[in-house]
């Protein structure tokens, strides 16, 4: 006679056609606006605060050579200097060595091109803007994002704040019924992600383009003048940068197979609650 | 059988590598096509579409105060001309220059410096924007080129405005991409050129214009990026089509890659 198995983990839906698409689109559109924009960075690796900003000496963040060995690459960061050669200043590609802020392996094109680089950032910001519209139309529309991404007052409790900060910095991640929803440090990374870096991010680069500037002349006042849209933009590129790296460590501390095929297909395995 | 044991960190670290690399090699190989560069280049048209929509009512550039000024003003691309026609003109600081309108007008028309010094002119603080990433704020002083060019009557097939330089540029290194040399010239459409802040200029921050950045004339077309704003200018060419000049891209830059659109 046959045993009957209890039931190990139950499948449940659990993310939308919409998320899923937009959630890829954005991916590739991320990437290649990070990489290309780095290449844009580099053929004027310094920045300013303020309105204007021309001279590498009056940077807050220059990444170049060492004055006295131009064969060491530094980062100051105001009036500190770290030596970075191999990665930031100066870095080797195929076995030629070359003076460049950020190195080819990072960049798109791998060259130095300005051009190009420009020619896929644009396309890619473009595509970047109407993806993350869509998701965002779709997620309040749908009520998405008040039902699963908005913080309850409740989960904002300092209490439960700091229990949930224990339990992921122990690597406890909720598991049965607590994983049918977002946490609520899930909910703030992602609800400061959506609408905080993402419209920061797309915002500060239109502040950079002089016709905007003509268009909506409030975004220069609210950002303190095209250099600082141009810091403010750095900063934020890094900060989602910061936030992919969580995202995929959580990804692998939790579960990788069980975590892609819910973005790809939507299922997700709820495991039993040991 | 024999196992390889990959653990899950190794194979996940040699995943992404492999994907970061394979990722880095099409889009290099990707930039390299031309039916791929088309495509990228379509955002040039949504860009512009968008912001001259955005734009109709022809709104002003941002204009800054004088205690915003930065000084010296940066020069970037040519600093000094190095051609022939050009040094002897310096030489006689400029008494025997003289600016061209020629190309589709009723009246063709040739203006000395002094000439165009006695016109109605306009004085703006603005802020230049280099394509490279850094900004610079001046205050140029200038004709309005809608006067220049009403003075000489567009013909109906006018449709874009041709900056002829006076400088063979050679390259910049530091740009990166195509770099073979060539006159510097740009172009701009009507909308551009008929905007309240397009203007010849002949003086920054109230002096005559230094040769670093474009002396005798330049060009300020104030809602575009610094490669637009064309120097050492020596004849304004109005024309229905752009693929005659140069390499047929519109301008030096364009030339080797850059928008023609220039606004963002």
């Amino acid at each position: 006679m046959k045993t009957v198995t209890p039931v190990a983990a139950s499948v449940i839906k659990r993310h939308s056609l919409i998320t899923r698409l937009t959630h890829w689109i954005n991916a590739l559109a991320m990437a290649v606006l990070l990489m290309s924009g780095l290449q844009i960075f580099n053929a004027h690796p310094s920045l300013y605060w303020g309105q204007s900003g021309f001279a590498p000496g009056t940077a807050w963040l220059h990444i170049g050579t060492d004055a006295r060995d131009p064969s060491q690459g530094t980062l100051r960061v105001g009036h500190t200097s770290f030596r970075t050669t191999g990665f930031l200043g100066v870095s080797t590609a195929a076995g030629w060595t070359e003076a460049k802020a950020f190195p080819g392996w990072l960049t798109i094109p791998s060259q130095r091109d300005l051009s190009t680089a420009r020619r896929w950032h644009f396309f890619f910001a473009w595509a970047l803007s109407i993806n993350g519209m869509l998701y965002l139309s779709a997620a309040i529309l749908s009520g998405h994002l008040q039902r699963d991404l908005w913080p309850r007052r409740a989960e904002l409790a300092p209490r439960h704040l700091a229990a949930e900060l224990w339990s992921h910095l122990r690597l406890r991640f909720p598991k049965g019924e607590a994983a049918r929803h977002y946490n609520v440090l899930q909910k703030l990374s992602y609800v400061a992600v959506v609408l905080g870096l993402g419209p920061l991010i797309v915002l500060t680069g239109l502040t950079m383009s002089p016709g905007f500037n003509a268009v909506a002349p409030f975004l220069i006042d609210m950002f303190g003048g095209r250099q600082s849209a141009r810091s403010i933009h750095f900063i934020a590129a890094n900060l989602l940068l910061a936030f992919f790296v969580v995202h995929i460590l959580a990804l692998l501390a939790v579960g990788v197979w069980n975590e892609l095929r819910s973005m790809f297909t939507g299922r997700y395995v709820l495991a039993r609650k040991e | 059988m024999g196992r390889i044991i990959v653990s899950r960190r190794r194979f996940l670290r040699a995943t992404a590598m492999s994907f970061g690399g394979l990722l880095l090699a099409g889009c290099d190989q990707l930039s390299e096509s031309p039916a791929f560069r088309r495509r990228l280049a379509g955002a040039e048209a949504l860009t512009m579409r968008g912001q001259r929509l955005l734009l109709r009512g022809q709104a002003l550039a941002r204009e800054f105060s004088i205690a915003e000024v930065s000084t010296p003003f940066r020069s970037n691309g040519t600093s000094m001309p190095a051609d022939a026609q050009y040094q002897a003109q310096l030489a006689n600081r400029f008494s025997d220059w003289r600016l061209t309108v020629d190309g589709l007008v009723e009246r063709p028309a040739r203006y000395s410096l002094a000439e165009l010094r006695a016109l109605p002119a306009r004085s703006q603080i603005t802020r230049h924007d280099c394509v490279e990433g850094w900004s610079a704020i001046g205050r140029w002083t200038g004709v309005p080129l809608a006067l220049v060019l009403r003075a000489s009557s567009l013909k109906p097939a006018a449709r874009y405005v041709v900056f002829h330089c006076a400088d063979t540029y050679g390259g910049e290194p530091k740009k990166g991409g195509d770099q073979h040399a060539g006159r510097y010239y740009e172009s701009i459409d009507l909308i551009d050129a008929f905007h309240a802040q397009t203007i010849l200029a002949y003086a920054l921050n109230g002096e005559a214009l230094p040769v670093q950045n474009g002396a005798p004339l330049r060009l300020r077309v104030e809602r575009q990026l610094g490669y637009k704003q064309a120097k050492y200018l020596m004849r304004i060419e109005v024309v229905e089509r752009l693929d005659a000049v140069g390499n047929g891209k519109g301008g030096y830059w364009e030339d080797r890659g850059y928008e023609w659109y220039a606004g963002i």
